[in-house]
């Protein structure tokens, strides 16, 4: 009966960041009795929509072994081509929102291929799509665009009613269709496994047999149309469109991602450990928004923080997986012959 | 005929061949496309144009970019050099402002020509700063066993923020004459950050190339493991290379500074990282470490930077301007990648078959 009891250590990191979030939640609720209405928990959600959207298809690149830094960039244009094709060509968004998204997974199908093909690190490829995307957003406008098409505006002002007065915006319920469409890609197919095993080592699962160049391009793709889509969602917020947008959120995403409790080395992870990365991130905001003499800079010192200390936490458990498997790296005790018992760790002279 | 025949081969294998010839090529288009491009002229006693100017622009990532090349032949990479560009500014100009933190005085005092503190003093405060950050980062990697590219995106998380908490969230500007000297004065008619640029390069080099330093850097960045067998203190290497790296940035954040008589901590050295990782991949040095060229990486810097000015000379946005760079620096990569090459080997031996 104690097995249930027992947690088991792969899902600590994620655990954590929910009890750090209940934690900070409650703490700030207690203090600032505002935080305790329900609606400024569900303003958590509606203003994170577009974050959540994109840290969620980030996760799968970081899974797999990836990175896509091009996340930021792709919002912007995103925001920019829509409003542009919606204002001055007088496209319907009905038409306008597919090519988008069409567009975020071409883009993303483009940066996977060169990755896949030509062996050249995700890091630089995406951040060369990075500035790609913000310098293509300023070429198609300077300045920004406002929005007018009328079902854009329906649905940006569209509010669905849950407890009492408290509302949500039609964002937050597609980030969760797509929150649970990536848990179920993850957990329960095929592909999810491939990810998964290509993140933990590629090698090994080319040797085994695993379609690693198909799920890799796949998982950019999916990557380049999560972040079309938080574009939508985000100009569709702000009805209007600059290249300006998102600056940086590439790193929000990715600090998400992070303290959600995914390795960043990827293999381990978990998609909705993600959302409560972002919670955490909305969180933080929150309470310097509460506190009022705080600054807003602090947000990206603590989030900074955060990150550090999930990356020390799960390098931590990363080396303690490795001496309970006992296959120590050779380096650190380059004499002793292994005999398959745990040695005390001797640090190199 | 022997001797210069073996010297032009040598030339042609170096690693510092193919960035001229890009260089050679952005200026050969701007001999066509853009009229004065080449007018040098003498105003006041200094020399101006288009030239000068891309060496003057370019002059902090000439700098960034010898830091990076070091930090990137151990096979790692340095993020934060844009977060530390943006510290060091924010120091320095701290230092400079008289109206440091809340207190509020004249704005005529606010406005003279003089400074909170000497300016020896504030120049080193800054390199010691950026030195501390790229110590930081040193330390997470060789210590911490972190991955070069997680450990220095912390820091360029944070480090805006801490470049923001330093000027108090505002854009602080400086009136303080001497100090325009680091990034806009002039030595014997020549920019004085050409000299600021030529002091760095000497002493990476002499580092690098006339003590043991280079050999190690590039034996940690080829394999860490046989080095530490071979006796090199690969994590003392590691920690040097991203404190050398800290300081590049601090120098080029007392350059721009000083360039635009203000620290903006949001947007001083936007982007660096980015220029910086490109012109030491133009440089030809490889992203999996190994080889290296200090001088082939000031040459890519220079092939951005002309890049750059050339687009804003023919009209391009400066912001649009990134998506073309985004692209040459993409060809490039790939022209260099061993499987593009194994493409077009194959290719050409096809034809050959063929006929």
């Amino acid at each position: 009966m104690s097995r249930s009891f027992k947690i088991d250590r792969k899902y600590v990191p994620m655990l954590a960041t929910i009890c750090l979030f209940v934690a900070g939640y409650v703490i700030g609720a207690i203090q600032y009795p505002g935080m305790a209405r329900p609606q400024t928990f569900f303003n958590l959600f509606i203003d994170n929509a577009f974050l959540l959207i994109a840290s969620t298809g980030l996760t799968l690149v970081i899974l797999s072994g990836g990175i896509d830094l091009s996340v930021g960039a792709v919002i912007a244009l995103t925001s920019v081509a829509a409003a542009y094709l919606m204002e001055h060509t007088g496209l319907s968004s009905l038409i306008v929102i597919p090519l988008m998204l069409l567009m975020g997974a071409a883009f993303g199908a483009l940066m996977g291929g060169i990755i896949h093909v030509f062996k050249v690190q995700p890091f630089i490829v995406t951040l060369a799509g990075m500035f790609f995307a913000r310098g293509m957003a300023f070429f198609i406008s300077l300045d920004a665009i406002t929005i007018t098409d009328p079902f854009y505006r329906t649905l940006s002002l569209a509010r669905i009613h849950l407890i009492g007065k408290s509302f949500v915006s039609v964002h937050v319920i597609i980030a969760f269709v797509v929150l649970a469409v990536f848990m179920y890609l993850a957990h329960l197919t095929h592909f999810g496994r491939t990810v998964y095993a290509m993140g933990g080592n590629e090698q090994s699962a080319r040797l085994m047999g695993l379609a690693v160049g198909r799920t890799k391009v796949l998982v950019y793709t999916l990557g380049g149309f999560c972040s079309a889509l938080a574009g939508l969602v985000f100009s569709n917020n702000l009805l209007s469109g600059h290249g300006l947008y998102a600056n940086g959120l590439e790193m929000e995403a990715i600090a998400a991602v992070i303290i959600g409790g995914t390795l960043l080395t990827g293999g381990v992870g978990y998609v909705f450990g993600t959302m409560f990365g972002v919670l955490v991130n909305g969180l933080i905001q929150v309470l310097i928004i509460f506190n009022g003499e705080l600054s807003s800079w602090w947000t990206r010192i603590v989030i900074g923080l955060l990150t550090l200390v999930f990356i020390l936490v799960q390098s931590t458990f990363a080396s303690m997986r490795r001496r309970q498997a006992s296959i120590k790296p050779a380096r650190k005790r380059p004499a002793a012959a292994s005999d398959g018992l745990a040695a005390p760790d001797t640090p190199p002279s | 005929m022997a001797q210069s025949k073996s010297f032009w081969k040598r030339f042609v294998d170096s690693q510092i061949f193919w960035p001229l010839v890009a260089l050679g090529l952005i200026m050969l288009f701007n001999a066509f496309f853009t009229p004065n491009f080449f007018k040098l002229e003498i105003k006041d006693g200094h020399l101006f144009g288009s030239l000068i100017d891309i060496i003057n622009r370019g002059a902090p990532l000439m700098i960034l970019a010898i830091g990076m090349t070091m930090v990137i032949a151990t096979e790692g990479v340095d993020l934060s050099v844009g977060a530390v560009v943006a510290i060091s500014a924010a120091v320095a100009t701290v230092l400079i402002n008289p109206a440091l933190g809340q207190q509020l005085i004249a704005s005529d005092k606010l406005v003279e020509n003089v400074t909170a503190t000497p300016l020896p003093v504030v120049i080193l405060a800054a390199l010691l700063v950026s030195a501390l950050c790229g110590l930081w980062n040193g330390l997470l990697v060789s210590r911490g066993n972190i991955q070069p590219m997680v450990a220095t995106l912390v820091l360029m998380v944070a480090g805006r923020g801490i470049a923001q908490l330093i000027t108090g969230g505002q854009i602080i500007t400086v009136y303080f004459t001497p100090y325009f000297f680091i990034g806009n004065g002039y030595l014997a008619g020549v920019p004085f950050t050409l000299f600021l640029v030529a002091v760095v390069g000497i002493f990476t080099w002499l580092l690098t190339r006339k003590t043991a330093v280079g050999m190690f850097v590039e034996s940690v960045g080829i394999n860490v493991k046989s080095s530490f067998y071979s006796g090199v203190n690969e994590k003392n290497i590691k920690l040097l290379v991203y404190v050398i790296s800290g300081v590049c940035a601090g120098i080029a954040g007392l350059i721009v500074s000083s360039n635009v008589k203000s620290a903006d901590a949001n947007n001083a050295g936007l982007g660096f990282e980015l220029d910086a990782i490109l012109a030491v991949v133009i440089g030809g040095t490889l992203m999996t470490g190994g080889r290296f060229s200090l001088a082939a990486s000031v040459i890519g810097a220079l092939v951005i930077q002309s890049m750059t000015t050339t687009m804003y000379a023919i009209g391009v946005p400066a912001m649009a301007a990134q998506a073309v760079k985004a692209v040459v620096v993409m060809v490039v990569i790939l022209l260099y990648s061993e499987q593009f090459r194994n493409v077009a080997n194959r290719v050409f031996t096809r034809k050959e078959v063929r006929s």
